[in-house]
């Protein structure tokens, strides 16, 4: 199916500003999407607040633009509705990690099988460029005019400390990379994080002076390194690309399901469980 | 034929049991909550139930993503519900709004404690009252529903899901410690004698334009389930008929209104409340939930002394039965409003009637419940009596 049998053209021209990486990320989701063959009835896209989580409203599939932080909470209570369809849950790394810190944990931790993708572009774009969690220490933000002298998160290290079961990273330079990511990370079964790093020239290009949207897209070529390539210790500070975590554990609609048919094993006059008390 | 009592499902239940045994008989099949006292047993008793149904339990990781999850199954088109007390019922604010804005048939119940804050966790209290009223952004309207016993707490819990799938809107179900925790008699109905609304869904075809937000005549809004056949958006953010935000200021007027209208101009019809003794009474007592129990004892050990006294019980709380409330006071000497907090209804009600003068406040807000001895005070002075 044509790219543009995915998007709602009645939306458009999209808000994101010229140079923005989001555009190629949605691109490349709905490329993942398409390659999988997957119907769009079948697939449900959750987002939170920012400027990465616009994207829904433009994709022609059912789609939510939630509460700041919260998507992966209203995206678990889709699944857990209807564990047959494919939830994608676009987000941004404030959204994610600052004010959605706590949901996000507590998804990989549940290894429910959504597909959260952190658009990265180490900045609050929509209210005007204030530092995020991700924002590296020194760099700066309308809010961090001297540099930030906050630690940043690192994203996949966070995933796989609280137990996601898929957890790869690449960014918009790489966009081929992207897609066959993107397209392993909805088929796992499972809670996957891909974080794509994506430029945002508007507001931490130019308060860091990275740069126009190709310059910033030329440092994600020089500055990153496939997993496992050796490059990146021995080059100071390059940043790993590709799949981190890819293993199978229980996921979590199944493990209801299986509750759900013990529960119904139980027979109908089996005195009520203790409440404590002895 | 009327059953033979015997026959009947007749059990002993807490409270906040009677709230579940409501919820599922209302068709309940999503749950996700947050432990916290005084209405923690509603999810442990769910935890039990909804497997076994085939319905779902969820125990999140707190109460606004326990909101946010029943919005997003809601939108799959199960029947959802939520429980909490006040500090959780602060948290889950801000999802409530998006449930107001994205027009998410969901049932929250709050089963109050001592506040503000943490409060007194294990005590009761009526404090909630604005909170559920206004505790969410913006202008918006909200249903609220009470009982002051368990065969009604178990008939406003079905009453709040039929209201929640038919003006597509969250409902408060604004219960407390001692409706929450005390034990009384409960009557099950049998499956058809209580009315259970189902929600109303698309006749539109596939492939024909289904708008989501575009209101019917009759100023309904008919749902399509997520993985159904239409596609559609949904958000928080101010939308036109297709759920797709928008800025024009057309579109946010007429929003608005329709949010409050449907609502607030029902008013008349949402209005639930009984009535004890006010044919002739003279002073009328105005009470709701627990304290209600208290109120209704006072005004009928007073009428055996022979004194003209009578007890309207609010059920809907919002929207608040404004003109039920006028009426009821109208030729009545004085009207005593008995809650346990600092006058949330009180002001309410002297908004509502003629002669705000004649209308007094008894209450306690100690965290003990409120007594018939306490309310005879108020009523002394009310009287002029002296205390």
């Amino acid at each position: 199916m044509p790219i543009k049998d995915y998007i709602r053209e009645r939306f458009f021209p999209h808000l994101w500003c010229p140079g923005c990486g989001h555009g190629i990320v949605m691109s490349n989701l709905i490329r993942a999407v398409e390659k999988l063959g997957l119907d769009k009835n079948e697939v449900v896209v959750v987002s939170g607040i920012g400027c990465s989580s616009r994207m829904p409203g433009y994709l022609d599939f059912h789609t939510m633009h939630t509460l700041h932080g919260r998507a992966l909470a209203f995206a678990t209570g889709v699944k857990m509705g209807r564990p047959d369809l494919t939830v994608i849950v676009p987000m941004g790394d404030g959204d994610a990690m600052a004010i959605g810190g706590n949901h996000f944990i507590h998804a990989c931790r549940r290894n429910i099988d959504l597909t959260a993708v952190i658009m990265n572009n180490n900045i609050y774009g929509m209210t005007g460029g204030q530092f995020s969690p991700t924002t590296p220490h020194g760099k700066r933000g309308t809010t961090a005019p001297f540099g930030s002298i906050d630690n940043a998160f690192d994203t996949v290290n966070l995933a796989r400390g609280a137990g996601a079961t898929f957890v790869a990273r690449t960014t918009t330079y790489h966009a081929k990379e992207m897609i066959t990511i993107l397209r392993k990370a909805i088929l796992h079964r499972g809670f996957s994080v891909v974080e794509v790093l994506s430029q945002c020239p508007t507001y931490y290009g130019r308060k860091n002076r990275l740069g126009d949207a190709v310059d910033m897209m030329r440092q994600y070529r020089e500055g990153t390194v496939r997993i496992g390539s050796g490059d990146a210790e021995a080059d100071g500070g390059r940043i790993e690309r590709g799949i981190f975590i890819d293993r199978d554990l229980p996921e979590y609609t199944s493990l209801y399901k299986e509750e759900t048919r013990r529960a119904g094993e139980a027979p109908e006059d089996a005195p009520p469980p203790s409440r404590g008390g002895g | 034929m009327e059953k033979d009592p015997v026959e009947k499902d007749i059990r002993f239940l807490q409270g906040n049991e009677a709230v579940v045994r409501g919820a599922l008989y209302a068709g309940l099949q999503f749950y996700a909550g947050y432990p916290i006292t005084p209405s923690t047993e509603i999810a442990e008793i769910l935890s039990e139930e909804l497997p076994a149904r085939g319905g779902k339990f969820l125990q999140m990781e707190d109460e606004i993503s326990s909101m946010c999850a029943i919005i997003g199954a809601s939108l799959t088109g199960q029947k959802v519900m939520t429980a909490t007390s006040g500090p959780g019922f602060s948290l889950m604010q801000e999802a409530i709004g998006y449930a107001v804005m994205a027009e998410v048939p969901s049932v929250v119940v709050n089963v109050q404690r001592g506040g503000p804050s943490t409060g007194l966790p294990t005590a009761v209290a009526q404090g909630d009252v604005m909170q559920a009223r206004w505790g969410t952004h913006g202008d918006h309207a909200v249903i609220a529903l009470t009982a002051s016993n368990l065969q009604d707490a178990f008939y406003m819990t079905v009453d709040a899901f039929n209201l929640a799938e038919t003006y597509r809107t969250p409902v408060i179900l604004l219960f407390d410690e001692v409706v929450g925790h005390m034990r009384e008699k409960v009557i099950i109905p049998e499956p058809g004698e209580v009315e259970v609304i189902q929600r109303l869904r698309t006749s539109v075809p596939e492939g024909t334009d289904y708008h989501p937000y575009l209101a019917r005549e009759d100023g309904r809004l008919p749902m399509s389930d997520f993985g159904g056949t239409h596609r559609y958006n949904v958000t928080g953010l101010v939308h036109d008929m297709w759920g797709f935000p928008s800025t024009d200021p057309k579109v946010a007027y007429d929003l608005l209104h329709h949010l409050v209208d449907k609502i607030e101009n029902r008013a008349d019809i949402l209005a639930r409340y009984r009535e004890y003794h006010t044919a002739d009474a003279e002073i009328l007592l105005i009470s709701y939930g627990g304290t209600a129990r208290s109120a209704l004892h006072l005004v009928e050990a007073r009428r055996q002394r022979g004194e003209k006294i009578g007890l309207l019980e609010l059920q809907t709380l919002w929207p608040f039965p404004k003109k039920t409330v006028r009426e009821k006071c109208e030729d009545r000497s004085h009207v005593l409003v008995v809650e346990m907090n600092r006058g949330q209804i009180c002001e309410e009600v002297r908004r509502a009637v003629r002669d705000p003068g004649k209308v007094f406040l008894a209450n306690r807000f100690d965290g003990t419940f409120i007594a018939p001895g306490d309310i005879l005070r108020s009523l002394h002075m009310v009287q002029g009596k002296g205390v």
